[in-house]
């Protein structure tokens, strides 16, 4: 139970401006990037250990989710006409273009892989462009994490360690969980321990985030809107789906349904994960004690 | 060119590539003589033909337009407070009047934030939005950390205060300054500006105003100084001002080492799930 935060403000208004960025699209394009990303990994190894059922369907869900979560960006913009001017300058300052250059790296190479593995032309140019998306994967489904902490925002900003290993681990749940669904049990292996060692991961993240740990400044007050409201529901939520597709994801080596099982829930829970993330960035935007009190203090004790 | 992302900066027109730039520039608002008039907010709307930004009543106070936002760049923000006080006429109320604006930090995180270079550094300092490039991403939205730049949503850019960019290149004050009838809005070379409100800060002092305290003067505040800055009367959360607030872009390397950590961690993950021979 954090204690009544004692703060003054004007008129109980909020200091920041909401985040225009909404659902679906913005948790949408976080979960098919990191769907993307680790898929375009998996693929690659499922390629180079003789996986090819694993490979395809890692190569075709790479090259889908890149491109459906490339949509969904260029849906969520003002001006979505002028999508391209991400693409007019490179700047290291915003983790924005640093992001849209390993997208559109990350797009060019998983369509180029899956258009050659579904066409069979070009196969060692296909292989090429696999390996490359091998690399420009997890940079995808980890730099949302530096997307979003890079504002002012406290519940995003204070959690820059938490948000980029909670993307991996869910986007690594997402791709085993992919795997689980769309191949035959006999390859299927690397996808379960991928979706096991993802939802770990995803479950610690959360976990840690939601009670403040790891966060420097008043870490029960910055992380209260990882607990409450939507976003803790949400989070609780995934936590369930993730769980139950994690215990699916062991199931899953003797029996395909449990398989199909556990990829939909653990895809429930990194859904629910990214969902909650955007919520709770809303609602600490939107209450001005998020903002006065840990700054006030600063102010008092320097 | 040098890449400083936090920190004071004494010539920041040079830091952003200028050569020969004039004297940095910007606002003094002293909200000591302010007197609520919100001249300044209907100067900056007519000046800039900026539309409308709602007819509603806030039902709080004198103050009906609430905050700043896309279509607000001059906001006059009005307290009362009831408080026991030892000097004075016998009165227990205050009214704080103050407008405020745009802080065209040093360190603008709206600036650094945006993916397309639409926001700008003027020869001036000022920080300014092409709204030709601007393609309605919004990172600056939630990058600022005083929550003045927003998307309208009718045309889908962000939008705010240019320091009239179109104006002071012409050798005249912003509109806001030159419709403010107590010059409460001073507009010039930042460098004067500072030397103006030291004198007036140690006056007021010397009138028993001991209350009184400048906000964003400082090089070495989590902004690396503002260029629009204030004399306030009361806590700067009182008037909807962060109290210290920090350009977030100051912790990004260390942002991209956990982020090339956590990739690191999802590669590595994956290629242990292949280790197995199942």
């Amino acid at each position: 139970m954090v204690p009544r935060a004692e703060f003054r403000s004007y008129y109980g208004r909020p200091i920041l401006k909401k985040p225009r960025w909404k659902a679906p699209h913005m948790p949408g394009y976080l979960y098919l990037g990191g769907l993307s990303g680790a898929s375009s990994t998996m693929a690659a190894l499922a390629d180079a250990t003789g996986r090819p059922r694993l490979a395809l369907t890692g190569r075709i869900t790479a090259a889908a989710a890149g491109t459906a979560g490339a949509g969904l960006l260029v849906a969520e913009l003002g001006r979505p006409e002028r999508f391209l001017n991400m693409l007019r300058v490179f700047k290291p300052t915003s983790p924005m273009s640093v992001g849209s250059w390993i997208l559109a790296g990350q797009g060019g190479f998983t369509m180029a892989a899956a258009a050659s593995a579904v066409t069979g032309i070009a196969p060692g140019l296909g292989r090429a462009a696999g390996a490359a998306a091998a690399v420009t994967g997890p940079l995808v489904a980890t730099y949302t994490g530096v997307l979003l902490a890079d504002t002012a925002v406290p519940a995003w900003h204070e959690a820059y360690r938490h948000l980029p290993l909670l993307f991996a681990g869910s986007s690594l749940a997402s791709g085993g969980a992919a795997g689980m669904i769309a191949t035959p049990r006999g390859e299927a292996g690397p996808a379960r321990r991928m979706a096991l060692l993802g939802a770990g991961l995803e479950l610690a993240a959360a976990g840690a985030l939601e009670r403040g740990v790891g966060l420097h400044e008043h870490p029960e007050l910055i992380a209260e809107p990882y607990r409450t409201g939507r976003a803790g529901a949400l989070l609780r939520a995934g936590r369930a789906l993730t769980v139950a597709g994690a215990i699916g994801a062991v199931a899953a080596s003797r029996s395909r349904a449990a398989g199909v099982v556990a990829g939909l829930a653990l895809t429930g829970g990194a859904l629910c994960t990214r969902f909650a993330v955007l919520y709770a960035g809303h609602a600490s935007a939107e209450g001005p004690k998020y903002t006065v009190v840990p700054q006030r203090e600063r102010r008092t004790v320097a | 060119m040098s890449n400083s992302l936090y920190g004071p900066l004494p010539d920041v027109a040079e830091d952003a590539g200028y050569t020969d730039a004039p004297e940095r520039r910007g606002f003094f608002t002293d909200t000591s003589v302010c007197i609520g008039c919100k001249a300044c907010e209907v100067a900056c709307k007519e000046w800039n033909a900026v539309p409308d930004d709602g007819f509603a009543l806030t039902g709080m106070s004198y103050d009906n337009t609430g905050a700043l936002g896309a279509s607000t760049w001059r906001h006059v923000a009005f307290v009362e407070q009831t408080r026991p006080r030892q000097v004075g006429d016998g009165s227990d109320t205050r009214w704080l009047m103050a407008s405020d604006v745009c802080k065209h930090c040093t360190h603008a995180a709206c600036l650094d934030v945006c993916p397309t270079g639409a926001l700008i550094r003027t020869e001036f300092a000022t920080v300014v939005v092409q709204s030709d490039v601007c393609n309605g991403c919004a990172y600056c939205v939630s990058a600022c950390p005083y929550g003045v730049i927003d998307r309208r949503e009718d045309d889908g850019r962000a939008w705010k205060c240019t320091l009239c960019y179109d104006r002071i290149g012409d050798g005249l004050e912003p509109a806001c300054a030159k419709a403010c009838p107590t010059d409460s809005i001073q507009y010039g070379p930042l460098d004067e500006l500072r030397e103006r409100a030291r004198t007036r800060l140690d006056a007021l002092h010397e009138e028993g105003v001991t209350e009184a305290r400048l906000y964003g003067e400082d090089d070495g505040d989590g902004v690396g100084g503002a260029g629009a800055f204030f004399l306030l009367l009361d806590e700067p959360e009182v008037y909807g001002l962060p109290p210290d607030p920090v350009v977030t872009t100051r912790d990004l390397p260390a942002m991209w080492k956990w982020a090339g950590g956590a990739a690191l961690a999802l590669a590595g993950g994956v290629a242990l799930s292949f280790l197995g021979r199942r």
